[in-house]
């Protein structure tokens, strides 16, 4: 398992010289990994699909309870092999819709890391692990996304996604850390057995509204359903697999997961149901009136990530089921619809269904297939799609309070669905022929034709046939998110009953709807100017307001003058620093002023000189010799107290500091004298209070000792179990290996900024 | 921002050589006795820093032959790529791992992940401090 995701990123990271090396296969060849995946992951379904649960566990940071864990269970193995599936038919895809394109092999980079990441975060067991994986898909997204980089609407929207994504992001941290606290674990195998000592807990509503946060931004539920449309600046196969099949589902997968540990309670039943349903009827009813092709599907996604909320709120047997099988047919349509959306741009330059008409001659296989998705997508019988439509009619009808609106919204919602379904399924391949803005003179090659045609077809053989499904994994997956076995099953016909007379009703209604079309858009046209005043008009004052604070606080604190960074740095410490000595009451200890040796006195005349000569002198090269003095006195303070390794540190940090002053100092204008007398008192008696500060702290140190020192077990571990008799040294490489790498980073953070400093200041100046 | 000093320069050239090995031999003997990694690093930067002030930063650069930012990359990812192997071996991430042998000419050698990341934090050090101080000393021409 381990292996298995680890390779996703190392692929990613060869991918460039893999594309480099195989050329027009590239696409091929890099889509072994995903199907190799798939079948990796296949090897899991007969003890799954059996109701077994497996836990793979590698200690990562045991120390703090991290550890990488996966849990592959029905949820998780429906969402690895959705990811891993469709992943293969992208990047294939992929390979022929971005051919000659000077970035595919940076595409291949993005898109292999993003897949890693999803199915990381579909995986994982450890919340910390899963969060990781979680922020990492928003990264990677981000970038794809803002893959045309050259067009600023592509950079503007790929930032509004992930200000979106991150800014929930930051409220799941919150939220899981919470989860984990109310659990008593971090593992999401012991937190879902626990569900009712977390619904008891103190914090759950807290935690629970952060975590609905992060999963409603994630997959775009109303208010924050803006994103994903204009998401769609990114190019189609992206499109595809992130705001379709995977990606914008990692919300709905959260909720899933957590139905056993957090759902079952009212507010989880009203949010969940609520909200889905509204994100339902808005998505539907947007992508109704639009026209552009994407935007047309990126609205209906949002409509299928109303419905699995909605779904996973209601949270019955039935509802569950419903949205496991929901889940899966819309990432079949929905991801060979986008595939099919990338054909009619790539082969007839169609970007909007206006422009499209009359085309099944011309793509005759394209057509075949697009037409079938788009039965699945309106919920015809006898594809999948209807079989997810009407257990989700009937689990809706079941609701156990709220019914009515509920069913209100799901009927509106089917009858636009087979509206929104014609306008794909019918609108660009029959009627008269409409002039393409590129005339195709030929079908899709095998690589674009290969996704469309498999996803489709799959909405076939599981819709003739959906105990193939149901007993694969579907049942499985609603186990994992019941928590419990399911009994229900998925069938093609259920009688003839209510859901079924709303089928009918609803495709009667939406042919209706379709063949008006062009009347209802224009009755429609005052949504627009609604649209103005909807949340994303919210986000961008929002971000408008977030400049404005920003420009003003760097103006109060960066205001270019050193003299009042080092002033407020210096106050704010020795504030903090004093407050919390008051509030601890901490004690200061006496001195032994008889122990003091003849060489200690020395040395500490030697400081004070040094230390008063560089304030008082006129000469800046004097200064900074005092100051190389001070540093090489205190090396020998080190060395006197038997601490060899940093005595030498200091020696070579002193020497590098004077000769990167002396570097400095050829740049500065003459010494003047600017200050008044009264600023440098006010100057001295900060610097009075910092040092006073410090010299209490230490002293104070001296004596308080909470713990018994840590340094024993140093001494006595360094040669078992460091190998190493620098101890210092063992502490840094071995014990404190992460604090050091830590420390390493910062060190290079900082070169970077200095180099940024002098380098983009000296080209702003030509 | 040639000093023009015979002196240094001879003793730059003399020095270089010396001084690198010596910061090498800081950093292999670092876990035993004092040196590691960062004194090493600074050793280097310093002889290095020597060189640009005896001679000019043309040359500095060219002896150096590689970029001091690809060198305090390369470190970063050698410091990371060392807590790697503990989790193959199913132990904690960074957990150090040894590994024994005997080698004709040397006798018997220890090589660890611990070493590998001393040589990381070595290269950061080098690449730091040479980014900042090549790019000061450019900058002032």
């Amino acid at each position: 398992m381990l292996y298995a995701i680890l390779s996703t990123f190392l692929l990613a990271a060869a991918a460039p010289a893999v594309h480099r090396l195989t050329g027009r296969a590239s696409g091929w060849v890099l889509g072994l990994l995903p199907a190799a995946l798939f079948v990796y992951f296949l090897s899991f379904l007969p003890a799954v699909s059996s109701g077994e649960s497996i836990v793979l566990a590698w200690p990562w940071l045991p120390g703090l309870d991290i550890q990488l864990s996966f849990l592959v269970d029905g949820l998780s193995l429906l969402f690895a092999l959705l990811i891993s599936g469709i992943g293969f038919f992208i990047v294939t895809y992929a390979g022929r819709y971005l051919e000659g394109d000077r970035d595919l092999g940076r595409f291949y980079v993005i898109i292999l890391a993003f897949m890693g990441s999803m199915l990381g975060l579909v995986l994982a067991d450890n919340l910390v692990a899963m969060f990781v994986f979680w922020e990492l898909t928003s990264i990677t997204s981000y970038l794809l996304i803002g893959y045309n980089h050259e067009n600023a609407d592509a950079r503007k929207y790929a930032l509004q996604g992930l200000f979106v994504t991150v800014g929930g992001g930051l409220a799941l941290l919150a939220g899981i850390i919470m989860l984990a606290m109310a659990g008593g674990s971090w593992e999401l195998s012991e937190i879902l057995n626990n569900g009712d000592v977390v619904r008891e807990h103190a914090l759950y509503l807290p935690l629970l509204l952060l975590i609905l946060i992060g999963a409603f931004t994630k997959s775009a539920q109303v208010p924050f359903h803006f994103w994903l449309p204009r998401a769609m600046a990114a190019p189609t196969p992206v499109s595809a697999y992130l705001h379709s099949a995977t990606m914008v589902k990692a919300g709905v997968y959260l909720l899933a997961r957590l139905n056993p540990s957090l759902g079952g309670t009212d507010i989880w039943f009203t949010t969940l149901a609520l909200f889905g349903a509204v994100t339902m009827f808005t998505g539907v009813f947007l992508a109704f009136r639009s026209t552009g092709v994407k935007k047309v599907l990126a609205y209906s996604t949002v409509m299928a990530l109303g419905t699995l909320t909605m779904l996973i709120g209601i949270g019955t047997e039935t509802a569950l089921l419903a949205a496991m099988a929901f889940l899966l047919a819309h990432s079949l349509y929905k991801g060979a619809l986008f595939m099919v959306a990338g054909i009619l741009d790539h082969e007839a330059g169609a970007k909007d269904f206006l422009q499209t008409g009359g085309l099944r001659s011309a793509l005759p296989v394209t057509a075949a297939f697009a037409i079938l998705a788009a039965l699945s997508l309106g919920g015809v019988i006898p594809l999948f799609g209807f079989v997810a439509k009407e257990l989700m009619l009937e689990a809706v009808l079941d609701a156990p309070s709220l019914g009515g609106i509920l069913a209100l919204l799901a009927v509106l919602t089917a009858i636009l669905g087979v509206a929104v379904a014609a306008i794909v399924g019918i609108r660009p391949w029959f009627g008269p022929k409409v002039d393409t803005p590129k005339t195709p003179h030929h079908d899709a090659p095998v690589a674009m034709l290969a996704g469309p045609a498999v996803l489709a077809s799959l909405g076939l053989i599981f819709g003739l046939g959906p105990g193939l499904a149901d007993e694969g994994l579907i049942n499985a997956a609603a186990a994992s998110v019941q928590g419990a076995p399911v009994d229900g099953y998925l069938a093609l016909w259920h009688g003839i009953n209510w859901p079924l007379a709303i089928s009918a009703f609803s495709l009667v209604a939406g042919g209706v709807l379709y063949w008006r079309w062009e009347q209802a858009r224009r009755a429609l046209a005052w949504v627009d100017r609604a649209a103005e005043y909807g949340p994303e008009k919210g986000y961008f004052k929002m971000m408008d307001g977030l400049v404005a604070l920003s420009e003003w606080q760097t103006r109060v604190l960066q205001n270019g003058y050193l003299r009042y960074y080092v002033i407020v740095i210096v106050a704010m410490t020795a504030g903090l620093v004093g407050v919390t000595a008051q509030l601890f009451d901490v004690g200061v200890g006496g001195l032994d002023w008889a122990a003091l040796k003849i060489h200690e006195v020395a040395i500490l005349a030697i400081l004070v000189a040094s230390m008063l000569f560089a304030v008082l002198t006129r000469s800046r090269l004097g200064a900074v010799a005092a100051l190389g003095s001070l540093g090489f006195t205190v090396a020998l303070v080190y060395v006197l107290y038997s601490a060899a390794d940093v005595g030498i540190t200091q020696v070579l940090v002193e020497t590098l500091t004077v000769i990167l002053l002396v570097l400095v100092l050829f740049r500065l204008p003459g010494f003047l004298n600017l200050s008044s007398t009264a600023l440098r008192v006010r100057d001295a008696g900060i610097a009075l209070v910092m040092g006073g500060m410090i010299t209490l702290l230490i002293l104070s140190t001296l004596d308080a000792r909470l713990f018994p020192s840590i340094s024993q077990y140093f001494i006595d571990e360094s040669v078992p179990s460091g190998y190493g008799r620098n101890i210092v040294n063992v502490v840094l490489v071995d014990f404190r290996a992460l604090d050091t790498l830590g420390e390493i980073f910062v060190l290079a953070l900082a070169a970077i900024g200095v180099y940024a400093m002098l380098r983009f200041r000296a080209e702003d100046r030509r | 921002m040639n000093m023009h000093s015979l002196i240094l320069r001879t003793a730059g050239h003399f020095l270089l050589p010396l001084l690198l090995l010596f910061s090498v031999f800081l950093l292999l003997r670092g876990h035993d006795e004092p040196g590691g990694g960062f004194i090493g690093g600074l050793v280097a930067a310093a002889a290095i820093v020597l060189y640009l002030f005896s001679m000019d930063i043309q040359s500095a650069r060219k002896v150096l032959r590689v970029d001091p930012r690809d060198v305090l990359g390369v470190g970063m990812v050698l410091a990371v790529i060392s807590a790697i192997p503990g989790v193959f071996r199913g132990e904690a991430f960074f957990t150090a791992q040894w590994w024994e042998f005997t080698a004709p000419l040397f006798g018997e050698m220890k090589l660890s992940t611990v070493l590998i990341f001393d040589i990381g934090v070595y290269l950061v050090v080098i690449g730091s401090v040479l980014t900042i101080m090549l790019n000061l000393a450019e900058a002032e021409d």
